[in-house]
């Protein structure tokens, strides 16, 4: 079986890799640029643990073949850190008390900040819509949902 | 996954010599989020993946004289295209019934209509809107009217080497209204337990005072083997007004012609059930 050539974008920083074609691009963050803040969940789509931005849209990484993103730009959430300073949507989850065991987080927290750059000031609904497809165990959303709607109603962001 | 061969060719044909070349052991990629699951639960084992994603113009969305959408296309470019809103709203409302945002950033209209699902949410709307669909392969291309293009759960009319290339949906002559109804478990990532897509045309005929009916298409998901239109209910609308004793007779008789199952999602009477109340419900709200 061939390794397949890829150039990719990740958090802005270019790299070419040697992959094989099996391995999605949840597992070539995690494994080969070591980037763990994406994590698996379900492996199918349904619980939102290894979401990142895809050419600046919220995707599972757990079903994109990473053979099939050559070219393309990635962010995960080790890249909306900026100068050491968490994002405001980190800083509001964790003031709300929306992180408890924090396998779900990131997730969360990379669909949020798609919705707020499309979306800078989002209703409750909105919100939930956004995050529908990110499930958490521990808190029962009502913190997130309010932590993400407080970022959007502050000019904090 | 087992392993296979992947390729992303530049050009529709020769994606199409691939695959018919793999003669049925290959598979198309386009958002995979059907694709990749079957594939890692080890349901499908093909030799060769054929990603469609640089192949330009598949995902198109343009209206000239018809509408004509990119089987590419993924549900989020469907909610979000002014061409949709404006035309035919009910794909809009359809798609966003779907997955959760993530998925369908993901997740194309070929790949639903492909996979063949009877549960497929695009697939009675479109019927319903009279859509047809552009097949490419090695020899050229046919146009199927989406009513023929299900054959059974997951089987489609495509033949190896075959590939969905575009939808062809047309702007109706008079003026129309088209909605579809899910009924799900939760709100977001769920697959319908009954879908029904209605489509109603109405116009005068001859002096006539009265609008009525000129085409009508009812069509259910996710309670027959392949998504179903509902003719009989269809010819007792078809022709006239929309009285609330025609809706509610066609209603019933919609339900009679669903062929539903009991599974995991629910038992068959309760489909068979809200078959006639999605479609009753529908019917009034176009009415109205």
């Amino acid at each position: 079986m061939q390794r397949h050539h890829i150039k990719l974008t990740v958090n802005g920083d270019s790299h070419e890799l040697d992959v094989d074609p099996r391995r999605t691009l949840m597992e070539i963050l995690r494994e080969e640029l070591e980037l763990h803040g994406t994590h698996e969940g379900c492996g199918s789509g349904d619980c939102g643990a290894c979401t990142v931005l895809l050419d600046d849209e919220p995707v599972p990484s757990c079903l994109v073949l990473a053979a099939d993103v050559d070219g393309r730009e990635v962010v995960t959430v080790e890249g909306l850190v900026q100068n050491g300073e968490p994002h405001a949507v980190q800083k509001a989850i964790v003031a709300h008390g929306g992180i408890q065991c924090g396998y779900c987080t990131p997730g969360i927290v990379i669909s949020s900040v798609a919705l707020l750059k499309e979306n800078p000031h989002p209703t409750e609904h909105e919100v939930r819509e956004a995050i529908a497809g990110n499930l958490c165990r521990c808190t029962g959303y009502q913190k997130i949902v309010d932590a993400v709607v407080q970022v959007g109603a502050s000019s904090a962001h | 996954m087992k392993p296979f061969d992947f390729f992303s060719p530049p050009t529709l044909a020769e994606a199409s010599r691939i695959l018919a070349d793999y003669d049925g052991a290959g598979r198309a990629l386009a958002g995979g989020t059907d694709l990749l699951i079957r594939m890692k639960r080890k349901q499908w084992t093909p030799r060769a993946v054929v990603s469609l994603n640089r192949i330009v113009g598949l995902n198109d969305i343009a209206l000239n004289g018809e509408l004509r959408l990119g089987a590419r296309v993924t549900l989020n470019q469907i909610i979000r295209s002014p061409l949709i809103c404006a035309h035919f709203p009910v794909l809009a409302a359809t798609a966003r019934m779907m997955a959760g945002v993530q998925v369908r950033a993901l997740a194309t209209v070929g790949g639903n209509l492909c996979n063949a699902s009877p549960s497929a949410d695009m697939a009675p709307p479109l019927m319903a809107l009279n859509a047809r669909a552009v097949i490419a392969g090695v020899d050229g291309e046919r146009i199927v009217p989406l009513d023929e293009f299900f054959i059974g759960p997951g089987k489609s009319v495509l033949q190896p080497g075959e590939i969905l290339r575009e939808l062809l949906i047309p702007c109706p002559t008079h003026s129309f209204q088209a909605s579809y109804a899910k009924l799900e478990h939760r709100q977001a990532m769920d697959i319908a337990m009954v879908g029904v897509g209605v489509y109603t045309e109405t116009g005068r005929q001859g002096n006539g005072e009265v609008p009525i009916c000129v085409d009508v298409k009812i069509v259910l998901g996710a309670v027959a083997p392949t998504p179903l239109r509902a003719k009989r209910a269809e010819e007792i609308l078809r022709g006239y007004g929309l009285s609330v004793e025609r809706i509610e007779h066609a209603a019933r008789v919609a339900a009679e012609e669903a062929k539903p199952i009991d599974d995991v999602r629910s038992s068959a009477w309760y489909r068979r059930e809200m078959v006639e109340v999605l479609t009753r419900r529908q019917l009034m709200e176009l009415g109205d």
